[in-house]
């Protein structure tokens, strides 16, 4: 199957999670076909709106349930914004799903801290559905997530939910908040120390603004964690999703076939070069 | 004053404290306790406490015109409140309210400072304390600035 031919999906329901941000369920027309857009946590697809442009997106839903394909988007570009006008029933081509995902093999026996900042928390929801479906093979589980304002946190009622279990520590943040928040305040990398997690025994999984990424990796580094623990979700503009364009080259990797979830030491010194 | 001393010892913030500095330390404290909702300072008031957080949480907040207050941090059990009293001219430059039953040790600044001037070892001291708080501040603060989340121009 040529991967560079989109297939047809169609919207079934659209929901929104922010102002900017809404989350996409696709169901691929041919049914023959879901089974071939099976993914691991992490993995993105190529999304096309017909006559815009080609986007990749990760996908945000549950691995176990192939058939549904959820993504979700923030409308910031062209094709973005046009994916997130769709209306129910709309087409959409689909290629995929690409990339590397998140070591999931790795987590088992240890803790795992998910660090996300905005939309980075949409990649590394199924890592959580997985742990959660799988809870007994993990440690401490503790999802440390930041966002702009209570507005923009994504994904609200599955945050309640997860809180009300006991088994999963979540702990969320904004960066500024109107005086009737009675939540955290603080960027994301203040949640690290005070989380409950053994750094000797740990996995982190992060994802969000490069920047952000920076900070939260040396503060783990800073507890204790090793580099060698630390798996980050890097955004580089793709387009083949192949590794033939060069659009997402970063360093001597590419972004869509070689991650785009690294393991920060093989990543670290391109993170330092600012030009790329 | 043995329960002052053991409390301000066990406070992260003083960790490994020398015995002499600590006894210092603890003549400027007392215990001090603040409703939900009540106010430790407000901008513009002189800084004349800072507070170690035994219980509670605290939210720092500046109010603008027309925006309402804005919560730009809020801090827990083991932080400190409060940097200004170690700057001149010894100004609260935000309120600090309490969102939950706070507990909290206060110290007293113009005492602090009295002892520091007179002994700078521990004067040397309490900057290496404070500092790395200042400085991860100043980080957060750049994160702030910088809206990472926001979208990219």
């Amino acid at each position: 199957m040529d991967p560079m031919t989109p297939h047809v999906a169609r919207v079934r329901r659209k929901r929104r999670d922010a102002a900017d941000v809404w989350t996409l369920e696709l169901e691929i027309e041919d049914g023959n076909l879901r089974q071939r857009f099976a993914f691991t946590p992490g993995q993105f697809n190529m999304l096309t709106v017909f006559g815009v442009g080609e986007v990749p997106i990760s996908l945000s839903g549950d691995a176990a349930e192939p058939g549904s394909l959820i993504h979700t988007v923030r409308a910031v570009g062209a094709v973005s914004g046009a994916l997130t006008r769709l209306a129910s029933g709309a087409a959409v081509g689909l290629r995929g799903p690409f990339g590397a995902g998140w070591p999931m093999d790795e987590a088992t026996g240890r803790d795992v801290v998910i660090l996300a900042g905005g939309l980075g928390l949409a990649p590394l929801r199924p890592a959580l559905y997985q742990l959660i479906a799988t809870r007994g093979r993990y440690g401490k589980i503790v999802v440390l997530y930041g966002a702009r304002s209570p507005n923009d946190i994504l994904f609200h009622s599955e945050l309640a939910a997860w809180r009300r279990r006991l088994d999963v520590d979540i702990q969320v943040t904004v960066d500024h908040a109107a005086s009737s928040w009675n939540g955290h305040v603080g960027v994301v990398t203040t949640l690290i120390p005070r989380a409950d997690f053994d750094p000797l025994h740990a996995i982190a999984l992060v994802c969000g603004p490069e920047v952000m990424m920076r900070f939260a990796i040396a503060t783990l580094r800073d507890v204790g964690l090793s580099e060698e623990s630390i798996y980050l979700s890097m955004e580089r503009n793709m387009k083949c999703a192949i590794g033939f364009c060069g659009h997402c080259q970063f360093g001597t990797v590419f972004v869509c076939r070689d991650g785009p979830v690294f393991r920060h030491d093989r990543v670290r010194s391109l993170l330092a070069i600012k030009e790329i | 004053m043995e329960g002052l001393e053991r409390i301000v010892r066990e406070h992260p913030f003083f960790a490994g404290l020398e015995e002499g500095f600590l006894n210092l330390v603890c003549g400027c404290a007392k215990n001090v306790r603040f409703e939900a909702g009540q106010y430790l300072f407000h901008e513009g008031e002189p800084a004349d406490n800072f507070y170690l957080i035994r219980h509670g949480r605290i939210a720092l907040e500046l109010t603008a015109p027309g925006r309402g207050a804005i919560v730009f941090q809020t801090l827990a059990e083991g932080e400190i409140v409060g940097v200004s009293w170690v700057i001149p001219p010894y100004r609260w430059t935000y309120d600090a309210r309490a969102l939950d039953l706070v507990r909290a040790v206060a110290i007293d600044a113009a005492c602090l400072r009295q002892k520091c001037e007179a002994d700078h070892d521990l004067g040397y001291e309490m900057m290496k304390r404070f500092l790395p708080v200042l400085v991860q501040r100043l980080q957060a603060t750049r994160l702030q600035i910088l809206d990472v989340y926001g979208v990219p121009s």
